[in-house]
């Protein structure tokens, strides 16, 4: 190694603390227990694409922030890159567009080597995934700060991304979009313990994550400096509470 | 138009020219100490205050600040921060492109109503540069949205292509949005410059915060010119030592990443300092911050000195004033570097911090090279490679391609001549090597893009590239293999057919 070191530590940065903006509307975010997902919209995008999605809509009650998300897992390695989540020649796709929103979400991962993962994230054929939750393992999001990379794995149907680190804009993005839940957990190597297809539960009450197919249950980091900004609402609701912008648009 | 420094300023900033003055004759190690402590002098004016009680006493030890948060403390109207706090920070420029833009647009309007007028007209930089010289439908349509936008926000710095069959008969369009930020003026020392782009950071080199923020966050700029932001720690990187000939900016840079890793600098803030450093002109300098966020970097910076404030010059009317760490400012890691022992370097695939020597992977049969990007396709960056064509005098053995970032970069490459060629400009060494005409202006195939993009990887190779990243399908194919390198190792490579250290030649 031609450089020397000499750390000097004198801040423990956890990579999870990190400011999030949040949601890109007006209303507090809602992560329903099962089987819908933001269902709580008004005139924002989110109704429209509710009414696109195939599966049933359970209407959640509107002030209580998400709790539990449940279903089979897809895992991933480290560093996966936002080039891998949504490829850059899809970028064309406007992400605030509703027609266009949809495809991105076809694409979601759609850049992963098949040697490394040979089980489709979307099957071929269909445009949203039957793997609501991530496991990952560091430096989740790293590359392009493209925001169509978590609005992809929410077009999709991902709810909750639960990874041992993240790149910072790829969480800033999740957070700020609502799109994903990006979740941290407090052990390395979570991820070599799973296997994609296992069912799971992330519990953010408690702060565990239960692998049932395994057996095994891991702690989650809390979320952080981002709780502020998320029981706001978003960055625009935030902003608005603590009087920075206006509250009349 | 030359630009003025804050007159409040004057009495420091001309203690600091003379330093940098005496600075330029004297690289070594033991004159950059003389620097800093002349520095230290210097900066006791802008230091707050010591308390004339022992530390201990207070219960507190105070200490300066770093340049970034310097830059944010003055930005957010505070006399002091630390990192780890939360600030809301006027911003001083927004810059989105073709690829965000469009998306930005769509959330500032869902939020601040489809009427809504953005915060600053001048404050807003729209360039189209990714995906330009495409059939693309949605592509073009991309610009035509943003095209919308600009004319009905009456945006003052708006880039646009309408030709695209002829890049060259659209007089304002510029090119790649990071170097054109730089050729434009845009980038000034002590400010904040958000840009809907990863590779945002490349303008620390002017010694301004710079960060790349996803369309969410720009939306929320757009509409009141600031954001909330957590103040990084910065890790500090000490370069010094004579560079050797045969080593460039990429080279330093791809070392720091290799050596720290991919996630060894996420959320923090990078400082480059040192002899080799000063001796970096802008464009080097630029190379060096642009890949701050391969390492996981929230943003680079480099201290201003005469070489910033010389290319500033005729470029930007506004006023700046430059800020620098203080002499007692915390780091929460330090680095050093002496660079003369170092040699070219390559990412291997499929990670830019997957370093190896150039000399250790001439085994690898590459299939093309490319040349271009914010990262590699600035004039410095073609002078380089066209200096290791001249040395050589032979012809390329893979297609070489090369996409000069900007018009201006363009240009250069038909009218400056290259030091020692005898009046040759770039683009006649270029072609006596065999390389590929010099394309239209754009990011191209550094992220692949479309189908049509040029020199796209559309089947899997090996390929040899001044680009950024190297993930898998980074230039199109996702079994495409990229060696990052610097445009010495990539022009070496281009002749002989495999990696290659430019000393081959050099």
């Amino acid at each position: 190694m031609a450089a020397t070191q000499t750390p000097v530590p004198l801040f423990t940065v956890r990579s999870s603390s990190q400011v999030f903006h949040c949601p890109a509307r007006t209303h507090p975010l809602h992560f329903a227990s099962n089987f819908s997902k933001f269902a709580k919209a008004s005139l924002s995008l989110r109704q429209s694409r509710i009414k696109n999605l195939t599966t049933p809509r359970a209407t959640p009650s509107s002030s209580s922030p998400p709790t539990t998300f449940h279903g089979q897992c897809y895992v991933l390695g480290d560093n996966i890159d936002t080039d891998q989540i949504i490829p850059a020649e899809h970028l064309t796709l406007v992400p605030s567009n509703p027609n266009e929103y949809r495809k991105l979400g076809s694409f979601s991962f759609s850049g992963l080597p098949t040697s490394l993962y040979p089980i489709p994230f979307i099957q071929p054929g269909t445009d949203s995934t039957q793997y609501p939750i991530i496991i990952a393992g560091a430096n989740f999001g790293c590359g392009s700060s493209r925001e169509h990379a978590p609005v992809a794995l929410g077009a999709a149907g991902v709810r909750a991304v639960v990874a041992e680190s993240y790149a910072r804009i790829f969480f800033r993005n999740s957070v700020a979009t609502g799109e994903v839940y990006p979740i941290e957990l407090e052990q390395e190597g979570v991820n070599k313990q799973c296997t994609t297809g296992d069912i799971v539960t992330v519990d953010l009450e408690r702060n565990v994550f239960i692998n049932h197919t395994k057996g095994k249950e891991f702690v989650l980091k809390p979320i952080g400096d981002a709780g502020p900004v998320i029981d706001a609402g978003g960055i625009f609701a935030y902003a608005r509470k603590t009087g920075m912008i206006s509250s009349v648009v | 138009m030359a630009a003025t420094i804050v007159p409040a300023h004057a009495a420091f900033f001309g203690a600091k020219k003379e330093i940098g003055a005496r600075a330029s004759f004297s690289p070594s190690i033991s004159a950059h100490r003389c620097r800093k402590h002349a520095l230290n002098k210097v900066l006791a004016v802008m230091s707050p205050p010591q308390p004339s009680r022992a530390p201990s006493t207070t219960g507190s030890v105070k200490h300066g600040m770093t340049m970034t948060e310097k830059i944010l403390a003055k930005s957010s109207d505070r006399s002091k921060l630390e990192p780890g706090e939360n600030i809301w920070v006027n911003i001083d420029v927004l810059m989105t492109h073709d690829v965000c833009g469009p998306g930005t647009i769509g959330i500032f309007k869902k939020e601040f109503g489809k009427n809504a007028k953005v915060w600053d007209r001048e404050k807003i930089v729209i360039i189209p540069d990714h995906y330009i010289f495409t059939s693309d439908e949605r592509a073009n349509r991309n610009v035509d949205i943003i095209r919308d936008f600009a004319l009905e926000q009456n945006i003052k710095y708006f880039y646009d292509i309408k030709d695209l069959s002829n890049f060259k008969v659209n007089p304002d369009y510029k090119g790649v949005c990071h170097v054109a930020l730089a050729q434009e003026g845009h980038c000034r020392p002590g400010e904040v410059l958000l840009g809907t782009d990863s590779h945002t950071c490349n303008a620390g080199a002017f010694g301004q915060f710079a960060t790349g923020i996803g369309n969410t966050d720009a939306g929320f700029v757009m509409g009141t010119g600031k954001l909330l932001l957590k103040v990084p720690p910065t890790m500090r990187f000490v370069l010094d030592g004579e560079m050797p000939h045969y080593l460039l900016a990429k080279d330093l840079i791809l070392q720091i990443i290799g050596e720290i890793t991919v996630a060894g600098a996420t959320y923090k803030s990078m400082e480059f300092v040192g002899s080799t450093v000063e001796s970096l002109n802008m464009e080097e300098r630029m190379t060096l911050c642009n890949m701050v966020v391969e390492a996981g970097g929230k943003n680079g910076v480099v201290p201003p000195d005469e070489t910033t404030f010389k290319y500033l010059e005729g470029k930007t009317s506004l006023n700046y004033e430059p800020v620098y760490s203080d002499e007692s400012a915390k780091f929460i890691s330090e680095y050093r570097f002496d660079v003369s022992k170092l040699e070219p370097v390559v990412a291997k695939p499929h990670s830019p911090d997957n370093l190896a020597l150039a000399r250790e992977c001439k085994d690898v049969k590459i299939d093309r090279v490319y040349i271009g990007s914010c990262t590699g396709g600035k004039t410095e960056d073609f002078m380089a490679a066209a200096k290791v064509f001249l040395a050589s005098g032979k012809k390329v053995k893979v297609p070489t391609f090369l996409v000069p970032a900007t018009q201006k970069v363009w240009m250069d490459l038909y009218s400056l001549p290259v030091p020692g060629s005898g009046g040759k400009t770039c683009s006649q060494i270029f072609e006596e090597a065999g390389c590929d005409t010099p394309a239209s202006p754009s990011c191209g195939a550094c992220l692949g893009g479309p189908r049509d993009t040029y020199a796209r990887m559309n089947e899997p190779m090996v390929c040899v590239s001044t680009t950024n990243r190297n993930f898998p399908g980074r230039m199109g194919h996702k079994e495409g293999q990229i060696y990052l390198a610097s445009p010495y190792t990539a022009a070496a490579s281009a002749l002989t057919g495999y990696v290659t250290d430019p000393r081959e030649f050099l």
